[in-house]
């Protein structure tokens, strides 16, 4: 580890934190219909939609209108994705004539990027058509991440509002996501990665001598409009098979830190959106302060693991200064590699600048706990702020009785219908990821895709899963995903983590929303202390994380020991 | 019933617990608890793979140890919740004594005849005499005459009390004896429902019901425990890509000790428990809804009189008028009070005794009249021959001497105003048309109960005073008492809408009240605890009884709901932290087999994997049996901020359930090895 490689660090940090009031207080203002810098712009374009689709924005919907109105657009959007993807090869804006995609692929890449998961069972370059990147994939991104973001402040509403009957309109929360937050920032986003050199084109791919004569073909596309988004909305799907850690897709230092701030930034800031909805944006902080703790335990294990270098290799005379190289950019060393691996799976990005299957052990076992905790650590925009909160209703819950009062949280008392509702919203996770495992772990098809072998294969496996369940998308590598057993195991694992979660979530948002707010007093423990945000790190970690703890033992801990003891499998 | 604290390890009642406890494990009476019910389950099947192993000729002495410690675990619980019941069936059997083979009176036509029949066979609203050294026969209300009434049954008070028909003082208690005279009594409870009967099920915990904070806790601990059984169910598939087989009794083991044992075995000792801190108190909670919701008030109605101060307002001052001697004024207070039998008259004769060494006087050889006080003259006094003395209101008073052509000097209205704005009551005396002064009776605030409030603002409780008085007395003996607010002038109208008021703010409110013109404010506070002396309707609209007729008791009430609640939270976070312990004694033991490096997880240094999985499944086990007392008496507590309560919870419970199986397994390992058991 160097002083310079934790000033990097300490500098995405700041710039993290710096963003969040400030980005905290727009968000707020656009769920609350109330009027932006951009509303002079916009407004006409948002009424204009309300009035061709028919949706009056001021119409509350119960939590169960909200969650309908959701998933209907959620089916829509799978038949149209997966149409466009089965159909590739007689859709425009192809000019590499790359033929329709397979069913199971298919399938898989649908509901991939409809659950904001971008797990990505194909190279884009070589499989997915101009068009297909931009009809099918990139509208995904946007609608995934404006969902999660609406869900989110559903949430928020739940706690925020009064003896209300509703959570808030989709429809209207939809739009304005995309409208005022995401497709400004991601029009500023493309042109600064076009300048910084990120391809943005619709030509073919172009052919290319290289000094030794031979033939290359250098993949181009339209990339920065999609690596916009890709960040912004925590999707991760890369253009390039290589994602982020491929040139075009991250030219240079500066566009590697803008991507990382556009990882945390809206997650970020919709924890301060909670804590202003909510009337005291200490809640907020709060919460993020817990994130926080996480993120750096995580940033901190990562690098000292990366940073050592493998023993083995030692042993072998290696020298150990290098640390843990195998598989990362030269350009952005074991800093910015581990940190980056870290981001993108506290939050359910998933973009990679480095390989995660070449991380040592350790290293590799931080990126599979953060999304294992339920990706909560700042997490999916929306998807962490919401799942937050449902620990938080549980930390809560055990904090309430401890000081002997019916627990109640910003207000709202928390009882046996929430505490159902979340439990059966933690349950999806665990479930998913365990579950799907065992199935791959014990079948001939799931084995089949394994590079490695012993605690490594497994580990291989475990990551799949994990990232599957938490819609992360960001793969170990080494796992030959792009088989029928492991596209359709991996679909089923994204459904699960992404829509069994939210409907419970949302019911919780509306049960919330029709309780009347208990004013605070002496009695009432405060949730905005360093206290609660040690009770809340420690429900994480052993409610959402000690499940996980027989898994991680058989994979990345194992491997770590025998690694140490010089064992190879 | 006695209020004496009951010794937890009491052989009374521990015996017949061992005993109950056994025909606790019928799963159809444990599946109310998801979480022993589901330990009950894993224990069958253990059974089953031990007793396969026995006739199949395998070695089986280890899959036995545990099947014993999980049938142990089990036992444990179930006997938690016997012992918590058995003490409240103590109580009950004294209660069902006095029920025993009661005759009815049961009056026939209109001219006094009864006849005679066993109280069971009473209908509400049937008319019953009960004549001295008769059993009340069941819950009524007097109708007709005055009698002194026995009711230590249920009370504990062994000094009578007078039961009368009208006004405040009418309901008996079936059970309860009448000492004197004979009164006849509406029937208004049938039997079976009578207040004797529900307090004999409260008590013996059969009427129990999941209260809401149980239940969420329940859905809790129950998703906990599905989440492991996804952890521990997958095991084996993943063990077999490593190539390796984990025993089913071992996966067994380790669910077992996951899941949250500790309190889903506990949690109804401690429901039971809480219900039965209060009956020692001499409270009656009609239900557990109603105990802990006592524990989340946040506001506290309670009255002035009796609660705050003591019953009486005392004289403490003479305020002659200029002109007057104070001896003067003293004198004629102290003989328009000779005779004036209420608590301020005779404490003016003590006054006047103390400052002015005025012995008290016969009336007799001074011809004297006494004039009582009545509510349209509200004045008292005396006419001695020709001379009329008189104290009362000062509006009464000034009215009075104003109509014999009296003057009234200007001073009187400042002395009377100064006194009224100090928290006082002025009394204006007159002899004839001229005024002599100001007697000042002031309200004595109860010792140490301004300390109380300041406990409860620290809880986050705010207290507010209910008085009849004005304003301007309300607001300075509220600063005096330290509490919060007060209501003046307070009328059961205004008492109903202030509740409501704190209510539609999302507040709980309790109040106590012993009238039946206070049983609407009962029915509509959250916690209502009515008065043991109070009326039927009284009675049925609120949600306790305080059999000692207490007032100041609502203080502990709210204690007690409060530390239930904290039991259960503390004990589901030990329980919850035991869990990283346990994963480090069971996990490396499971999979050393797989990986030999896995054993660097074996922190503990425990001998063998069958001793680690052994000594947690144990540990697991004897923290039941060793937190009953823990269980039945509540957590300590002291009032203070809930900041302060979490720090201090948090750091006993969540850290010491994190620290504490360290080192009970650890040495419960050495035990076993030592011992050779594994």
């Amino acid at each position: 580890m160097t002083v310079n490689g934790w000033l990097q660090i300490a500098l995405f940090c700041a710039i993290t934190l710096l963003l969040t009031r400030p980005l905290g207080g727009f968000l707020t203002k656009v769920y609350s219909g109330e009027r932006t810098f951009l509303h002079p712009v916009l407004a006409p374009v948002e009424r204009s939609f309300y009035a061709i689709a028919g949706v009056r924005p001021d119409r509350d919907q119960s939590w169960s209108a909200y969650a309908i109105a959701m998933l209907a657009l959620h089916v829509v959007g799978f038949l149209a994705a997966y149409a466009v993807l089965r159909l590739q090869g007689a859709l425009p804006w192809n000019p590499q004539g790359f033929a329709g995609v397979t069913p199971d692929l298919a399938l898989n890449t649908a509901i991939s990027f409809l659950t904001n998961t971008n797990w990505q069972s194909y190279g884009g370059e070589t499989t997915m058509s101009y068009g297909s990147q931009m009809v099918a994939l990139t509208v995904q991104n946007f609608l995934s991440a404006a969902t999660g973001m609406a869900l989110a402040v559903a949430l928020i509403r739940g706690f925020a509002r009064k003896s209300a009957s509703g959570v808030g309109n989709f429809w209207a929360d939809l739009t304005r996501s995309v409208l005022y937050v995401l497709l400004p920032a991601c029009i500023v986003l493309a042109l600064v990665y076009v300048a910084l050199g990120v391809p943005q084109t619709l030509q073919a791919y172009a052919s290319a001598k290289t000094l030794e004569g031979a033939g290359q073909t250098i993949a181009l596309g339209p990339v920065a409009s999609q690596l916009a988004i890709k960040m912004l909305g925590t999707n991760g799907g890369g253009f390039f098979n290589a994602n982020s850690a491929h040139p075009f897709e991250n030219p240079d230092a500066l566009a590697n830190l803008i991507q990382m701030v556009s990882i945390f930034g809206i997650g970020a800031a919709l924890t301060n959106v909670f804590g202003r909805m909510v009337g005291d944006e200490r809640q907020g902080w709060a919460i993020l302060a817990a994130m926080g703790a996480l993120f750096l335990t995580g940033v901190a294990v990562t690098y000292w693991a990366e940073a050592a270098a493998n023993p083995i290799h030692v042993a072998l005379g290696v020298d150990p200064s290098a640390g843990n190289m195998e598989g990362k950019e030269v350009r952005f060393g074991i800093a910015l590699s581990s940190l980056f691996a870290v981001i993108t799976t506290a939050a359910s990005c998933g973009a990679v600048i480095a390989m995660h299957d070449s991380f040592s052990a350790i290293g590799g076992m931080i990126p599979m706990i953060n999304m294992q905790l339920g990706e909560v650590i700042v997490g999916g925009v929306g998807a962490g702020l919401y799942g937050m909160l449902l620990f938080a209703v549980v930390a809560v819950f055990v904090a309430g009785l401890m000081v002997g009062r019916t627990p109640e949280y910003a207000g709202k008392k928390i009882e046996s219908r929430e505490v159902k509702l979340t439990m059966l919203a933690l349950l999806c996770s665990p479930f998913a990821t365990l579950v799907l495992l065992a199935v791959a772990a014990t079948s001939a098809a799931g084995l089949a895709g394994l590079l490695a072998s012993g605690p490594h294969g497994f580990s291989e496996m475990l990551y799949a899963t994990t990232s599957a369940a938490a819609n992360n998308g960001s793969a170990f590598a080494g796992l030959t995903a792009n088989s029928p057993f492991w596209n359709v195991l991996l679909a089923i694992g994204m459904m699960i983590g992404r829509f069994a979660l939210i409907v419970p979530m949302l019911a919780v948002a509306g049960s919330l929303a029709a309780k009347t707010r208990v004013p605070a007093s002496a009695g009432t423990f405060p949730t905005h202390g360093g206290l609660f945000v040690g009770l809340l790190i420690g429900v994480v970690l052993i409610v959402g994380g000690l499940t996980y703890f027989p898994a991680l033992s058989l994979g990345p801990i194992a491997d770590a020991l025998a690694t140490s003891a010089g064992q190879t499998f | 019933m006695s209020a004496q604290p009951q010794s937890l390890l009491d052989p009374k009642l521990l015996v017949p617990a061992l005993g109950s406890a056994f025909a606790k494990l019928d799963p159809r009476v444990l599946v109310r608890n998801p979480v022993m019910f589901a330990v009950e389950v894993i224990a069958v099947v253990a059974t089953a793979l031990f007793l396969r192993d026995l006739a199949s000729g395998q070695p089986a002495a280890f899959s036995g140890q545990l099947v014993f410690w999980l049938w142990l675990t089990v036992y444990f619980a179930t006997f938690a919740e016997a012992v918590a019941e058995g003490r409240g069936r103590a109580q009950a059997d004294a209660l069902r004594r006095t029920r025993s083979e009661t005759i009815a009176k049961r009056l026939v036509g209109r001219g006094g005849g009864y006849e005679e029949l066993p109280a069971e066979l009473l209908k509400v609203g049937d008319l019953v005499l009960v004549e001295a050294g008769d059993l009340i026969p069941g819950d009524g209300e007097v109708v007709e005459g005055v009698a002194t009434v026995d009711e230590s049954a249920i009370t504990g008070e062994s000094a009578p009390v007078i039961r009368e028909s009208g006004g405040d003082r009418s309901a008996v208690t079936g059970g309860t004896k009448v000492l004197s005279d004979q009164i006849k009594v509406r029937i208004s409870a049938a039997s079976g429902s009578s207040f004797l009967d529900r307090m004999i099920a409260l008590v013996e915990g059969a009427e129990r019901q999941k209260t809401p904070n149980e239940i969420a806790l329940t859905i809790l601990l129950a998703g906990l425990s599905l989440i492991f059984v996804f952890a521990v169910a997958t095991i084996p598939a993943f063990a077999s890509y490593s190539g390796g087989v984990v025993p089913v009794i071992v996966l067994a083991a380790l669910f077992v000790t996951l899941i949250p044992t500790t309190i889903g075995g506990l949690l109804s000792a401690i429901g039971i428990a809480g219900m039965n801190r209060l009956v020692r108190f001499n409270v009656l909670a009609m239900s557990g809804r109603a105990v802990e919701a006592s524990g989340d008030v946040d506001v506290l109605l309670l009255d002035k009189t009796g609660t705050i101060t003591l019953g009486n307002r005392q004289a403490s001052e003479f305020l002659p008028l200029p002109g007057v001697r104070a001896s003067e004024l003293a004198d004629a207070a102290q003989l328009a009070s000779l005779s004036d039998e209420t608590p301020e008259g005779r404490s003016i004769v003590v006054l006047a005794k103390a400052a002015h060494g005025l012995r008290g006087r016969e009336m007799g050889p001074l011809e004297a009249t006494f004039i009582p006080f009545t509510a349209q003259t509200r004045m008292s006094g005396v006419d001695i021959g020709a001379t009329r003395i008189r104290k009362g209101a000062a509006d009464a008073v000034i009215a009075h001497v104003r109509a014999l052509g009296g003057v009234i000097p200007s001073e009187l209205d400042g002395i009377v105003e100064r006194v009224a704005s100090e928290g006082g009551t002025p009394l204006v005396v007159a002899t004839d048309a001229r005024p002599l002064g100001v007697v000042y009776l002031k309200d004595i605030v109860k010792g140490g109960i301004r300390e109380r409030f300041a406990e409860l603002r620290a809880m986050g409780i705010r207290t507010v005073m209910i008085t009849g008085d004005n304003p301007m007395t309300a607001a300075a003996i509220a600063a005096e008492a330290g509490v919060d607010d007060f209501l003046a002038q307070a009328t059961p109208e205004a008492k109903l809408a202030l509740i409501r008021k704190e209510q539609s703010g999302g507040k709980l409110v309790a109040m106590c009240g012993d009238g039946t013109n206070d049983a609407p404010a009962l029915a509509q506070a959250d916690v209502g605890v009515a008065m043991q002396t109070g009326t039927v309707a009284a009675r049925e609209a609120g949600n306790m009884v305080d059999l000692d007729s207490d007032p100041t008791k609502l203080i502990e009430i709210v204690g007690i709901g409060k530390q239930l609640l904290m039991t259960r939270g503390a004990l589901t976070t030990f329980s919850i932290a035991n869990d990283v312990a346990k994963y480090f004694a069971i996990i490396p033991a499971m999979f050393v087999a797989l990986y030999p490096g896995l054993n660097a997880l074996n922190v503990m240094g425990l001998a063998s994997p069958q001793s680690a999985i052994l000594s947690a499944i144990i540990f697991n086990a004897l923290i039941i049996v060793a937190l009953i007392p823990l269980a039945l008496k509540g957590v300590s507590y002291r009032p203070s901020s809930a900041a302060a309560l979490l720090r201090r919870n948090l750091a006993v419970y969540g850290l010491g359930g994190l620290v504490a199986p360290f080192i009970g397994i650890k040495l419960i390992d050495m035990a076993i090895s030592a011992a050779g058991l594994a």
